[in-house]
């Protein structure tokens, strides 16, 4: 659940709240929470991916799913095993949950002086969202800082916020994507969880992060976890991290990305960029949205909304007859620049949280941490092709 | 929680035609304690709404003195305002604001102000002025030095009239394509400075209108000793929220629609002219 200070917890300490649970006992956890009034969400395998959806039972989980990532690839592969949280992560991050793809703002109906508007609030709900992984709820809480901030609460976002309850797991395999080590925001759940689990050898390690998760735990009663099962989760995050093989080097970010708005890199990534969104439709962070307007028939009535939108789009950057950023290169140097670096001037934080998303769904597969390093080295001359019939 | 989405109907109470394609709407809230409680300052903007068919991001040119009438000039180009183009006194559009940072007119009391505007981008800067002028015994020397490309481009021609017959205030004007009937300089704006003394470490520059023209002109500016830190430009982005949430109007690390429109040179001096930001 959200608390007041930004949605921030600081971590449980190992000694304080480690509990066990055989995983044969996760249905009981599942069943509290239900009890508790919440929909439990959890992660499920739909038409080759895993996405959130409404659970009751623990074998709609993907037990024995493991999922396998590369840039512009993406497969699921049954290892027979009894692992339940196998699968890293799908395409979905915690964002959908709290800011919605579309969320109705306002009802204006015509009336005598003109016209009344009746905010649309999204109706409180208890969600129990299981499965979340580090860079998820890293993401969450750089996005509590964009919608809940000293000066801006946003109420439709707040009523989201209020009544979500996160059950993370700590990452103890790492994908080929991966890079959240780098990021320091993972593998290991750092803040923003009510319960965190660590699986090993069919039993899992649980600890609170928040009084509500406490509450639960004191619900279901569970023993102390052995110095061996929290030594063993501990080793395990450990070694996630160590394999990691992707990695982000932000330590002179923001401003020698700044001083890389000419390089020529931006012209051989804008080369391979379809434009496509999907990069910013997985991002954990991306807050871009739009406002539509959808009258009904009889011009009587209408619903003001907003959804998701994207930089790579055309109308992004549109103004009064003449378009900000024209070309794909200006939309992928704004998206690359406005995650690694203007974010930190703006929220005092990167606007990446090292999850791979982008590398993965990418349909061409560009991977940021690769086209950072080359912007980062001095700009090369560009290949014999792209130079001037002169020479020059 | 104040819900900043909320649109409240405000109805035109005058449409006062500038050009073909220019009309300024002056427009009051119906509902008589937001009308009462509706305060901004000179260079903030409104979200106008249409109903059915969205809103838009447009600045207030009338005076902050006077807050029950709002005067918006809205020229015809996309979908919301050529829908509101056809629209006539009587109608309700709705208003979301005032959103942003407007002009420094504090900061520029006791000292000398130069506004340099560009075409239909002086809307912005109008309200400044006015304000200046109610207040003008608070202020040293006015120039106003504004550029259109075209004589059709020239609006608010009885305000410019009205300001000239100010005490110690030039008004200065250029097109870049004159027709017979114009009778000031021929050329760009920035030409007109060679026109007018300024006092460098006396005077505040105000600026509104094409970036190329902030680009250009600044530099000039500041070869006469005006520092960066006595220069403001307004900017203009693509603005859906008003509020810095929805991510369009971003210039390097600002949401112009929050941080400005009205920014100081020297914190946006890097940013302006880099291709797509």
């Amino acid at each position: 659940m959200l608390e007041r200070d930004e949605g921030i917890r600081s971590m449980a300490t190992a000694s304080e709240t480690c509990a066990v649970l055989p995983a044969a006992d996760l249905q009981r956890l599942l069943d509290t929470l239900s009890a508790k009034g919440y929909r439990v969400v959890g992660p499920i395998v739909r038409e080759g991916s895993v996405v959130w959806e409404t659970i009751s039972s623990v074998s709609e989980l993907p037990i024995g799913w493991r999922d396998q990532q590369e840039p512009g690839r993406y497969r699921l592969e049954q290892t027979g095993s009894q692992e339940i949280f196998g699968v890293v992560h799908g395409p979905q991050s915690l964002k959908p949950f709290v800011f919605a793809p579309r969320e109705p703002l306002l009802q204006i109906k015509r009336s005598k002086d003109g016209f009344t508007t009746s905010p649309t609030l999204p109706q409180p709900e208890k969600v129990a969202v299981i499965g979340a992984r580090a860079c998820d709820l890293a993401g969450l809480v750089i996005q509590d800082r964009i919608f809940l901030n000293e000066t801006y609460r946003d109420p439709y976002y707040a009523t989201r916020r209020e009544g979500l309850f996160v059950i993370a797991v700590n990452c103890t395999r790492a994908l080929a994507t991966c890079f959240c080590a780098s990021m320091e925001t993972g593998p290991r759940a750092q803040r923003g969880y009510d319960l965190a689990l660590t699986e090993v050898d069919e039993q899992f390690m649980v600890e609170a992060g928040s009084e509500a998760g406490s509450d639960i735990l004191s619900t279901i009663l569970l023993p102390a976890a052995s110095d061996e099962l929290i030594s063993a989760a501990a080793s395990s995050i450990h070694a996630c991290a160590q394999s990691q093989i992707r990695r982000l080097d932000h330590s002179r970010l923001p401003q020698a990305l700044y001083e890389a708005h000419e390089h020529p890199r931006w012209d051989d990534v804008a080369g391979r960029c379809l434009a496509c969104t999907n990069c910013t439709m997985v991002c954990p962070t991306c807050f871009c949205h739009t406002v539509e307007e959808t009258p009904d028939l009889s011009h009587q009535d209408t619903a003001h909304a907003r959804l998701w939108d994207s930089c790579f789009t055309q109308e992004h950057g549109y103004i009064h007859g003449k378009n900000i950023r024209p070309t794909i290169k200006d939309r992928y140097r704004m998206w690359l620049t406005h995650k690694l670096a203007s974010w930190i001037d703006q929220f005092d934080t990167s606007g990446c949280v090292g999850c791979g998303r982008c590398i993965t769904w990418c349909p061409v597969g560009i991977d940021l941490t690769e086209e950072l390093q080359a912007l980062l080295t001095p700009g090369v001359q560009p290949p014999i092709a792209l130079q001037h019939k002169d020479g020059t | 929680m104040v819900n900043p989405y909320v649109i409240h109907p405000a109805t035109i109470v005058e449409k006062i035609r500038e050009a073909e394609d220019i009309n300024t709407y002056r427009l009051q809230l119906v509902d008589e304690e937001a009308r009462r409680r509706f305060r901004f300052k000179a260079g903030q903007f409104n979200m106008v709404y249409l109903f059915g068919v969205g809103e838009v991001a447009i600045s207030i040119v009338s005076d902050p003195d006077e807050p029950e009438l709002l005067d918006h000039t809205i020229r015809a180009v996309g979908r919301t305002t050529k829908a509101i183009a056809d629209l006539q006194p009587g109608v309700t559009l709705g208003i979301r604001g005032p959103f942003g940072e407007g002009w420094p007119l504090d900061e520029a009391k006791g000292r000398n102000v130069v506004i340099v505007t560009g075409g239909l981008g002086c809307a912005p800067v109008v309200g400044a002025i006015e304000s200046i002028f109610r207040r003008r015994n608070q202020y040293g020397a006015v120039k106003i030095l504004h550029g259109v490309k075209t004589p059709h481009d020239f609006l608010y021609r009885e305000r410019f009239d009205a300001w000239r017959r100010h005490p110690d205030t030039e008004v200065l004007l250029t097109s870049d394509q004159p027709d017979k009937t114009w009778s000031y300089h021929v050329g760009v704006v920035t030409e007109l400075f060679e026109q007018v003394s300024i006092d460098p470490a006396k005077s505040t520059v105000l600026m509104c209108g094409p970036e190329i023209m902030m680009r250009l002109g600044v530099p000039i500016l500041m070869r006469r000793g005006i520092p960066a830190t006595a220069i403001y430009v307004s900017l203009e982005r693509h603005m859906e929220c008003g509020i810095g949430l929805c991510g369009h109007c971003q210039m390097g690390p600002y949401f112009l629609c929050k941080d400005g429109p009205v920014m100081r040179y020297d914190r946006v001096a890097q940013w302006l002219g880099r291709t797509g930001v």
